[in-house]
């Protein structure tokens, strides 16, 4: 990084994030992206990358599973809710509980490997999940109904029978939909930015770096790698199981698809694709993501007709169905192309490519020819 | 006072004898040089020493703590340090980090989740690894990516990392091999100068020169036996020594 | 006994399915040393290339007879497959081999996708980290996928096996159990014994050639088959485009046992890495093996009399063999020491 970090670089970074997510209602608007639905998924997506940044960011552990801590969270804060009521808080504490012990468990198994073998454990773990969530473990999941919490359910805070109206998740009386849900998701991305922050800057962020550089001299330096893995793990298992419960508490329903691999190569391409390793690069990607879906798959054969009808009619016609295949259903489409571009040409992601850019230009300033040297060893302290 | 003890060990590999019968016996303070033949044995010996290998058979303990199954991070924490023949370092992390992170591994123990501490807010850590990196003659390097080194630093940089923890026992890997006159003589000089901080070292090493100017002691490995024991000029003449190096790999 | 016998038999084909897939993973594995995600995905292009030649010889023409009438009241229109109109009855019969004839289409067309996708994509990624040749394969994968959907459509096509073994067999008979306990579906035979051939064909191709020589040499130890000046590349390419033809004929086969669909490719990667895994990396007899093993341990657990005493059993069970394998065996069955084991 060419700015040095301190107490305060960091503190700036802290409030003009914390402002900036707060007022995306605001400077999103313009872009189509200013409603609510849209906003809480960018939160909670972002969380999702977030976490999942610190393990494959900093430690370098690929993992391939990840989206059955965003199920096991979704399906954790829906029984919480059929239990105890549509308080989110027991909701989120009830994902943090079993998204940990999820983690807890797959981690210890599959860290006891490394690389590719890693990848593969963390994979068979998810799709066991699945495959289970599907079957054998209907009366927890509902199978591929999908679990929802219903006015027969004992809810035994808020009281069973006693609330007539639709079952939406309440904290105080407020209803967590539309904006006051996105304020609430805002909220939880905002203190999980404030950890990420810390653990990057901390001395465990530090082993974790080092972890990825090379295990071996870290095990002859006396140090245990595998409890700080673990410990990554588990932490950005649970960043995934309070984005899962998120996704419950804003609309009240959890289903197996949600611990598909694709849901796990998903989340893999955000982090990857803002630029893995960095703190704001994750939530960049899932932003991003999370808005070209939702425009591109919005798209279909008459929008773009409209869009193109400034063409003469002859190349009109292939131009649209050419685009058609990457729109609409056909997303998935340019979500596999992007994923190989980035991987392809940009493997630091965008946060990388912002970097480059701002290198050229601080190199194209005509500079006296002795000073830059020094100057570049001072930016590299 | 003895520090290092290895009786009686063995290793296999396969149909092959590695290590047959190896006793040796490390005294505090001094500098003991393994030498011998191109498959006589010896980082082999070294892989026993610190948790990378499990001998067959045989004990090696360290001021009487047993070494035989303990993990490496354990053998370190207990005082044992090792430089390799390739420098493993972290490469992809500032020379700085690379000398925190011994440090810190140093004071904390094989695992802290020292998660909310800021690493610019550990002075004392700092300033000794900076300390250390002045030491060896890296300090104003101290903001490069550790790959970025030549060779000879990257060396350099793994001994300040295993000085930084002010290890009772220092195992150095043929630590000039492949390196210029002069580095080899920088590296001499700097691991005299280290001698004079007490530290007990074992050094595998092919250089003669590096030899007979640092060790106080040698023994000397041939198809995985000790053949010769002694003082440096006690080595020098004896025949089976020369006969094990003109025999061996070196026609 | 019967019931064992027909378990044993239900896992084979689906056993050699694994082992075709889990062969080319390996052997690409074990020479480029890269990890191929897209491998499912060529198997669910070569299980299309059947579709696509269906669909090409299939093509109607269609003779509008106004003279009948049908009765809706519109001309009667005979359509008949054009190929049927040149060649006759040659032609009934080349649609009825459909499925075995569009190997002949597939051969090719595999071939030079691998070719393809080795020149273009793969070769820039031996050096690069093995999570990134696992991003930019999965990629790849999607985009064949959604490639596949937009033309054919998200739902499976079924594809019939020629007549003469569209069937079932009494096997029992054969090797003396009471008739009717052990009936088996002709085209599976067929499917095995293809199988068996073509991995049959690729060992000997391995073994008796100067160039599986090379091959052999150069999973055992890359490097030094680099230093011998042997040109290693031009090789990989080769070998990349068998392995993408060894899976692509996998999915042609395989097309009148499960209608492919356009995730098929998916499905298969995730239980072939596993094969791979228990095998042992690097190991193409550990490949094989590990793949008939699982098919056939897969197709036990789906009995009632296991599922009921282990619920969901039939669900996980590759998968927990892979757990269980990779944390008491790394190397796998027949791995090499030292070969992969972290």
């Amino acid at each position: 990084m060419l700015t040095k970090v301190t107490p305060r670089s960091d503190l700036l970074m802290f409030v003009l994030f914390t402002l900036a997510i707060l007022a995306m209602p605001l400077w999103l608007a313009p872009i189509g992206a200013g409603y609510p639905d849209l906003l809480q998924k960018f939160a909670i997506f972002g969380l999702f990358a977030l976490g999942f940044n610190i393990l494959f960011g900093l430690t370098g552990y690929l993992s391939f599973g990840h989206a059955v801590f965003l199920g096991v969270g979704s399906y954790a804060a829906v029984w919480s809710f059929k239990l105890l009521g549509m308080n989110p808080l027991p909701a989120l504490l009830f994902s943090v509980v079993f998204s940990a012990l999820f983690a807890l468990a797959i981690g210890f198994i599959s860290l006891r490997r490394s690389g590719i073998y890693f990848s593969i454990l963390t994979l068979a773990f998810a799709q066991m999940s699945y495959n289970l969530a599907y079957s054998v473990l209907t009366p927890i999941t509902n199978g591929e109904t999908g679990l929802r919490v219903l006015q027969s359910d004992p809810r035994l805070l808020d009281g069973s029978g006693s609330d007539t109206g639709p079952l939406i998740s309440r904290l105080f009386g407020i209803e967590m939909t539309g904006y006051s849900g996105f304020y609430f998701c805002a909220v939880l991305l905002i203190v999980g930015f404030y950890i990420s922050q810390r653990i990057f800057r901390s001395p465990f962020g530090m082993m974790l770096r080092a972890v990825k550089s090379n295990q071996n001299r870290m095990s002859y330096t006396g140090l245990n790698t595998r409890p700080y893995t673990l410990a990554a793990f588990v932490i950005s298992g649970v960043f995934a199981g309070v984005a899962g419960g998120l996704l419950a508490v804003t609309d009240p329903l959890a289903g197996a698809e949600r611990m598909q691999w694709t849901a796990s190569g998903e989340v893999v391409l955000m982090t990857i694709l803002g630029g893995a390793g960095t703190l704001l690069g994750p939530i960049l990607g899932a932003g991003l993501i999370k808005y070209f879906e939702n425009i591109f798959s919005a798209y279909n054969e008459q929008t773009l007709h409209a869009i193109f009808s400034f063409l003469p009619d002859v190349i009109e016609a292939p131009v649209v169905s050419i685009a058609g295949l990457f729109v609409g259903e056909g997303w998935h489409l340019t979500l596999g192309l992007l994923f190989m571009v980035v991987v392809i040409f940009l493997p630091g992601g965008i946060m990388e490519g912002l970097n480059r850019i701002s290198k050229i230009f601080s190199r194209s300033k005509p500079k006296p020819k002795f000073t830059s040297s020094s100057q570049s060893a001072a930016a590299a302290e | 006072m003895e520090i290092l003890n290895v009786s009686n060990v063995n290793k296999r590999f396969g149909g092959l004898k590695a290590l047959d019968e190896v006793n040796l016996s490390v005294e505090q303070g001094h500098v003991h040089a393994i030498i011998g033949p191109n498959g006589a044995g010896k980082s082999t010996l070294l892989n026993c020493f610190v948790g990378r290998l499990i001998p067959d058979s045989g004990s090696v303990t360290f001021l009487g703590k047993d070494l035989i199954g303990a993990k490496p991070h354990e053998i370190n924490q207990i005082g044992v340090s090792r430089v390799f023949q390739t420098p493993e370092i972290f490469g992809d992390l500032t020379l700085l980090d690379n000398i925190m992170i011994p440090t810190l591994a140093k004071r904390d123990g094989a695992f802290s989740l020292n998660a909310w501490a800021r690493v610019d807010g550990l002075g004392e850590i700092r300033d000794k690894a900076l300390h250390m990196l002045e030491d060896v003659g890296l300090a104003e390097k101290k903001g490069m990516i550790a790959d970025s080194l030549s060779r000879g630093d990257k060396r350099r940089l793994e001994l300040a990392m295993c000085l930084v923890q002010d290890p009772k026992l220092l195992l150095l890997d043929e630590p000039t091999a492949g390196m210029s006159r002069a580095d080899t003589n920088n590296t001499i000089d700097l691991l005299k100068r280290i001698g004079e901080r007490g530290i007990t070292k074992i050094v595998i090493e092919h250089d003669m020169h590096v030899v007979f100017s640092l060790a106080s002691k040698i023994s000397v490995l041939a198809q995985g036996t000790v053949i010769a024991e002694g003082k440096p000029e006690d080595i020098k003449g004896d025949p089976r020594v020369q006969e094990a190096y003109l025999g061996g790999a070196h026609v | 006994m019967d019931a064992i016998v027909l378990q044993i038999l239900n896992g084979l084909d689906k056993g050699g399915a694994y082992a075709l897939i889990a062969l080319g993973l390996t052997l690409i594995f074990g020479t480029l040393g890269v990890v191929n995600f897209a491998h499912g995905a060529l198997f669910m292009l070569g299980a299309f290339c059947a579709v696509a030649f269906n669909h090409v010889i299939s093509l109607e023409q269609v003779v509008v007879d106004p003279t009948k009438i049908t009765a809706w009241g519109t001309p009667l229109e005979t359509r008949t497959p054009y190929i049927e109109v040149w060649l006759g009855d040659t032609g009934t019969t080349l649609l009825n081999y459909s499925v075995p004839l569009s190997i002949l289409l597939a051969v090719p067309l595999m071939l030079l996708f691998g070719y393809v996708m080795e020149r273009g994509l793969i070769r820039h990624f031996y050096k690069r980290p093995h999570a990134e040749q696992i991003l930019v394969t999965f990629g790849l994968a999607i985009v064949l996928q959604e490639i596949v959907k937009s033309y054919f459509g998200a739902n499976p096509i079924p594809q019939a096996a020629p007549d003469v073994v569209r069937g079932a067999m009494d096997l029992g008979t054969l090797i003396g159990f009471d008739p009717g306990t052990i009936v088996y579906p002709q085209w599976r035979i067929v499917y095995l014994f293809f199988s068996l051939g073509i991995i049959g064909s690729v060992f000997a191709f391995l073994q008796f050639t100067t160039f599986g020589m090379v091959v052999r040499a150069g999973m055992a130890d890359r490097e030094t088959v680099g230093f011998l000046g042997i040109n290693i590349e031009r090789r990989f390419t080769l070998v990349f485009a068998i392995a993408a033809m060894v899976a692509g004929l996998a999915g042609v086969m395989y097309t009148p046992i499960l209608p492919p669909d356009y995730h098929m490719g998916m499905d298969f990667l995730v239980l072939s890495f596993v094969v791979v895994v228990v095998g042992g990396m690097g190991s193409l007899p550990g490949a094989v093996s590990a793949g008939f093993l699982l098919g056939i341990l897969q197709s036990f657990a789906s009995m009632n009399e296991v599922k009921t005493i282990l619920p969901g059993i039939d669900q996980i069970i590759i998968y927990l063999v892979a757990v269980i394998i990779l944390l008491v065996r790394p190397r796998g069955l027949m791995g090499r020491k030292g070969v992969m084991e972290t």
